[in-house]
């Protein structure tokens, strides 16, 4: 097929009717559906705005973009141990330093994402049909522990075996243990290098796309706005 | 009041409609990524990370012989914590509260035979002395309810050597009739030292070996050699274990919520105690429902009446916001 032969559709036999008989068509395909959904919802000016709302100026705000690059970092490091394989960091000086970079950045992580979670809390960020963007941020936070759970247990030194010996029995009592073998460090490393990473790479993505669809959370309205206390003609800003 | 009503009025689900400042979004993360990468990499040179050498059961026989010895004897008889723990290792109720027993109803799916698979599966990858297999083959010929009988006995015989410490000295047991079981513990402790049973455990007969470290886990543990490393790396879980790392390392200090419920008397036994509780011998079962109650609390906590409401009756959001607060008051949130 020529791409002369794809851009000249054939003209309508009939007038218009055909006309939109074939738009009619084409917004029934899935592609155009999809499209249209996502750029309706996300218009680019929504995916990478210019403009927040003057309440967006506050250094709490820094700790969710932090979450994001240090998820980068951990990604970067631990794309790097993947490539050398699980021995490697204990053998050579240079894996010990990828390791390292590995072990601060999950620190550096739970870190930002444990103080952009309080903050989220006392903004209470979920009014105003944002619980989705809360839910998808507590899921990715439990399931970023456990990936760092899994990470702790595949060092393949002192620290992953007592962990495992200790972790098992609470596993064990609710069931869980069955199928999660904290001592199966075969399970434990495919779960950390691939499945838990992209789960929870999947929530972010799907958290940062509510955010910047419902956009940032507005101030709670105060109980006494202070300019019901102004005198009249007075101004609130300073 | 319908939704669409409800919605209507409520501001924060509108779109703003207030005065809006410039916000470099790209800018904001590219320096927020060169920041960690300094951070990362910077913590990273200075304090390196932790990676305290693997326990072998070389180690364990070596510098806890009697020990070491004294487990294979319990793995023998069955009266070490793996060997009877129940579920998902062997048959057995495991922990319960009240009609949960999730442990049990999960059945043995990782089957773990302690005898054989700590003691005489490894004796017997290995080319042995006359007198070890014979002493295999007398195990082995012997009824279970002989090879308990054997077991028990030498293990009480030993177990009774215990000093005012509670290190064991087997070689001051009793004597008595305790069949092949002496020496089947005793080639053992050997193979242990010569870091042959190391392999053994791994390689399962296999020559990939396995990546399942279910048993070597179980049969350490067993002993007091993890116990004590453990100890004295401060990592045991009633002295916020779950939050160290070994050499004084950060471990995952993200989970004092989870570890804080083992520090507490409730759950957590005094170490003289000659009695427990329900609560304390169910523990582990208790606290993991907690923790899952505290996630899912978590999850939901939009939709729970009265805890939702916690941050506006708790102002922080003032200091959150105070530069808006301060130029517009309420001005287009109400």
């Amino acid at each position: 097929m020529t791409a002369e032969s794809v851009a000249a559709p054939a003209p309508p036999a009939a007038g218009s009717e055909l006309t939109d008989a074939a738009a009619a068509e084409d917004g029934r395909m899935w592609t155009n559906r999809l499209r249209n959904k996502f750029f309706g919802t996300f218009p680019p000016e929504k995916l990478l705005p210019d403009r927040q709302p003057a309440y967006v100026a506050s250094w709490i705000y820094v700790f969710g973009v932090a979450c994001l690059a240090a998820l980068i970092m951990l990604i970067l490091s631990g794309l790097w141990l993947t490539l050398e394989g699980p021995s490697w960091y204990h053998t050579t000086s240079t894996g010990h330093l990828v390791n390292s970079i590995h072990f601060w950045s999950v620190q550096l992580f739970m870190i930002a994402l444990v103080v952009h979670l309080w903050g989220k809390f006392w903004m209470a960020a979920w009014r105003g049909r944002r619980a989705m963007t809360w839910i998808t941020g507590a899921f990715a936070f439990f399931t970023s522990i456990g990936t760092a759970f899994t990470g702790f247990l595949v060092q393949s030194n002192f620290e992953s075996q007592w962990i495992a010996f200790e972790g098992k029995d609470g596993l064990n009592a609710v069931g869980a243990g069955a199928w999660f073998n904290v001592a199966n460090a075969g399970q434990m490393l495919l779960l950390h290098v691939c499945l838990l990473p992209l789960v929870v790479g999947l929530l972010v993505v799907w958290h940062v796309l509510l955010v910047r669809k419902h956009g940032v959370v507005p101030p709670i309205p105060l109980k006494h706005d202070p300019a019901d206390e102004l005198a009249p003609g007075e101004k609130v800003q300073s | 009041m319908s939704a669409a009503r409800k919605a209507s009025t409520d501001v924060a689900a509108l779109p703003w409609a207030g005065p809006e400042r410039r916000y470099d979004i790209v800018k904001e993360f590219v320096i927020a990524l060169v920041v960690m990468a300094v951070l990362s990499v910077g913590l990273a040179v200075a304090f390196s990370s932790p990676d305290e050498k693997a326990l072998t059961f070389k180690g364990w026989g070596t510098t806890a012989p009697e020990n070491f010895y004294a487990t294979a004897v319990g793995e023998l008889a069955g009266t070490t914590e793996s060997a009877a723990y129940g579920p998902p290792y062997q048959e057995g109720d495991g922990l319960a509260v009240g009609p949960l027993r999730p442990q049990k109803w999960m059945g043995v799916r990782i089957p773990v035979d302690a005898a054989n698979d700590f003691v005489i599966t490894p004796l017997k990858s290995q080319e042995q002395p006359a007198e070890v297999t014979s002493a295999i083959a007398a195990w082995e010929g012997a009824t279970p309810d002989q090879r308990t009988a054997w077991a028990t006995a030498y293990d009480d015989a030993v177990q009774a050597t215990a000093d005012a410490d509670g290190a064991l000295h087997p070689d001051q047991a009793a004597t008595g009739d305790y069949g092949p079981v002496p020496v089947l513990a005793k080639a053992l402790t050997g193979m242990a030292a010569s870091g042959a049973l190391d392999g053994a455990m791994v390689a399962q007969g296999s020559f990939y070996g396995t990546t399942d470290n279910t048993k070597q886990i179980l049969f350490m543990g067993d002993g007091s050699y993890l116990d004590d490393a453990a100890t004295a790396q401060n990592l045991q879980g009633n002295t916020w274990g779950m939050m160290n790392g070994t050499n004084s390392y950060p471990g995952q200090p993200w989970l004092w919520w989870a570890s804080f419920w083992y520090q507490i008397p409730t759950f957590n036994p005094a170490e003289d105690a000659t009695t427990t509780t329900s609560l304390q011998d169910n523990a582990d079962a208790w606290i993991f429902y907690i923790i899952g109650v505290i996630g899912l609390v978590i999850i939901f906590f939009p939709f729970i009446p009265g805890l939702r409401s916690i941050p506006k009756w708790i102002p922080v959001h003032r200091l959150i916001w105070r530069d808006y607060y301060r130029k517009h008051g309420n001005a287009h949130l109400v």
